[in-house]
């Protein structure tokens, strides 16, 4: 499989009055041409951070990439001219934000958003650049789209915004699309509808897609490969296979418990306790250490090398390291 | 659009009216009348001179007179200055204290947008801290402290300007600056504000992920966000530059309006006070409509009209 994005050993921090946060720390994944990686993890865990480093969008000052290297097609973002980088944004990679509701610019109509976009990418008149924005508006599903060309975002439900936001990420045919949580804020019967275009845009473009997300329940929907967040690294990636029915790290496995389950009427919810790690000072060893209930000595000393279980699955635990197994002492 | 502006007119008639009222009756309230000066009149020419202008009739006639005046824009001729008319006297004053209420007005705006969003830009960097101590300078020096320093500095000292009157451009350049100063730091820091907010929003972002230019992102994308509270405030703003124009005008010997309105009251001439009320007032109460218009079209949420649908 080609592959289209490679992020190798990608640091990100943040300089705050209180110190120097490392938000992100090391991550490496790569995307395939045509496929969906789904990054999860909970709220803090770096993956809004990794994927606006991708775009350069982490606001400089506070925020800097002090290490790695993101290559796309050959080049490494990191070293782009800011020039440069405005002619890959929204060209070649784009993104697609939360919150659809204030996403959009409140006082321009939706159709001059679109063909800004366009016309910024592309030099053709504005007569075609509005031409193409009505197809991309009707590809993503948007009822009458010569009428609503001229509308306001105000005028639009929150499901429909996101279409158009989904529109406007789309319009210069992006190789790689870029989804922070974009499901999250709508209702459920809407995000069933928005995860369905998701994949039917992707069979239609063939864009590679990076969606971020807490939600397990989308990412068993659309996901190819799932990557888990903990702390700023990844800590376990696979297929979606192998990651909803094989889970080796601690965490991935408590992730899938909490989800809460239809079928087991009156069960409690099973959170993960704890919280997790100051990244003003991230811990030597393995950051789930804390909170997980098979930690070895070992894991608070140092953090665990990669373990691979097949061409894809991967963990960062010791549980899964040989070496370790010599001296199972628990901490606990 | 049009039921409401039509509502709006109507509702603008009501507030003239109050006004209109209010004013006649607080200034028959003060005590005194035209005639009373230190040199005693003739008692029939006092009387005759009061009959002439119907002062000697109850009050409720004297109002019923008036506000026919109002009616045909005719407010007769004034008491002190019998050879003038009232209408004559707005006619000559009103075109000088216009235009320099509009130049200040569009020098204000202009300069005061201009340093808000730069300050903005280079939020806490050096050019941010010298644009808000300009503002803030700008807000505590009144105006006719301004013109003063600026007659001392620029006119008697360096002479590089008139000092006074309204002759030719280069006459009109201090009193603008003196008047532009107050409202100038005002818009600028409200704009800096506005705009600080705006360029952490949301659609900021979408529009950089777009791959937007920076100066693309700010004039298309922010500016317009950023100036709705500007617009708001530009009522106000304006009423306070005409009501300005009074001192400066009387500082820099302008023949404006402001002299007519405030010998006026001092002397109790009764017909230009109203004269100079109605008219004051029917511009602050169009310059307020003319915000709300513009509100309308700046922000497209911001409904003037009832619409059928969303």
């Amino acid at each position: 499989m080609e592959k289209v994005l490679e992020v190798n050993d990608l640091h990100v921090s943040f300089k705050t009055y209180g110190g120097e946060v490392k938000a992100v720390r090391g991550v490496n994944f790569n995307l395939y041409k045509g496929e969906t990686l789904a990054i999860v993890g909970e709220s803090g865990c770096g993956k809004s951070v990794t994927s606006q480093s991708i775009m350069r969008l982490i606001p400089n000052p506070p925020g800097r990439i002090t290490n790695g290297s993101i290559l796309f097609k050959g080049k490494d973002l990191t070293k782009l001219k800011e020039t440069q980088m405005r002619s890959i944004r929204g060209a070649d990679i784009s993104m697609i934000f939360q919150d659809p509701m204030t996403a959009l610019n409140p006082t321009i109509t939706i159709g001059e958003q679109l063909v800004e976009g366009i016309l910024q990418h592309k030099s053709i008149s504005r007569q075609e650049g509005k031409k193409v924005a009505l197809e991309m508006l009707d590809l993503v599903g948007i009822p009458n789209p010569q009428e609503r060309f001229k509308h306001h975002p105000h005028q639009f439900s929150g499901g429909m915004r996101q279409r158009i936001v989904i529109a406007m990420a789309l319009v210069c045919k992006p190789e790689v699309l870029i989804a922070d949580e974009p499901t999250t804020a709508l209702d459920v019967t809407i995000q069933a509808q928005i995860l369905d275009l998701f994949k039917d845009i992707q069979k239609k473009t063939g864009v590679s897609i990076i969606l971020i997300t807490h939600d397990l329940g989308v990412v068993a929907q659309v996901a190819d490969r799932i990557a888990v967040m903990y702390a700023g690294k990844i800590v376990e990636a696979g297929s979606r296979r192998e990651i909803f029915y094989q889970p080796q790290h601690p965490y991935t496995k408590g992730l899938l418990n909490s989800v809460p389950r239809l079928d087991l009427v009156g069960a409690e919810l099973v959170p993960i306790g704890g919280t997790p790690p100051d990244l003003f000072s991230p811990p030597a060893g393995c950051p789930f250490t804390a909170r997980c209930s098979y930690a070895m000595e070992v894991c608070d000393r140092a953090y665990p090398f990669k373990t691979h279980l097949s061409q894809d699955h991967h963990v960062d635990c010791w549980l899964q390291d040989e070496r370790a197994m010599n001296r199972l002492t628990s901490v606990k | 659009m049009t039921t409401y502006i039509v509502k709006r007119l109507f509702a603008m008639l009501i507030t003239l009216w109050l006004i209109i009222t209010l004013t006649f009756f607080l200034m028959h309230a003060v005590p005194g009348s035209p005639f009373n000066e230190e040199r005693a009149t003739n008692e029939t020419v006092q009387k005759n001179l009061e009959k002439f202008y119907h002062l000697d009739k109850p009050l409720y006639v004297q109002y019923g007179l008036y506000l026919k005046s109002v009616v045909t824009f005719d407010f007769g001729p004034s008491i002190k200055k019998s050879s003038q008319t009232v209408n004559e006297m707005l006619g000559r004053g009103f075109p000088i204290s216009f235009e320099l209420g509009m130049i200040t007005l569009i020098v204000a705006v202009l300069s005061g947008i201009t340093l808000g969003v730069i300050a903005a830009l280079r939020h806490n960097g050096i050019i941010d801290y010298l644009a808000m101590t300009i503002a803030v300078l700008g807000i505590s020096i009144p105006n006719f402290v301004m013109a003063t320093l600026l007659i001392q500095v620029i006119a008697v000292n360096w002479q590089i300007l008139p000092v006074a009157t309204w002759v030719s451009p280069k006459h009109m350049i201090l009193p603008t600056l003196a008047l532009a100063t107050g409202p100038m730091a005002i818009i600028a820091r409200l704009t800096r504000a506005s705009m600080l907010e705006v360029l952490t929003q949301d659609y900021i972002r979408t529009a950089k992920a777009k791959g937007l230019s920076p100066v693309k992102i700010v004039f298309k994308h922010a500016l317009r966000n950023a100036l709705l509270p500007v617009v708001t405030v530009l009522g106000s703003l304006a009423a306070s530059i005409l009501t300005g124009t009074f001192v400066i005008e009387k500082i820099f010997a302008i023949p404006g309006m402001g002299k007519y309105f405030v010998e006026s009251i001092n002397q109790r001439d009764y017909p230009v006070i109203m004269g100079t009320t109605v008219f004051y007032s029917t511009i602050l109460i169009m310059m307020l409509f003319l915000v709300d218009i513009a509100y309308g079209i700046l922000d497209p949420r911001i409904k003037l009209h009832k619409k059928e649908g969303s």
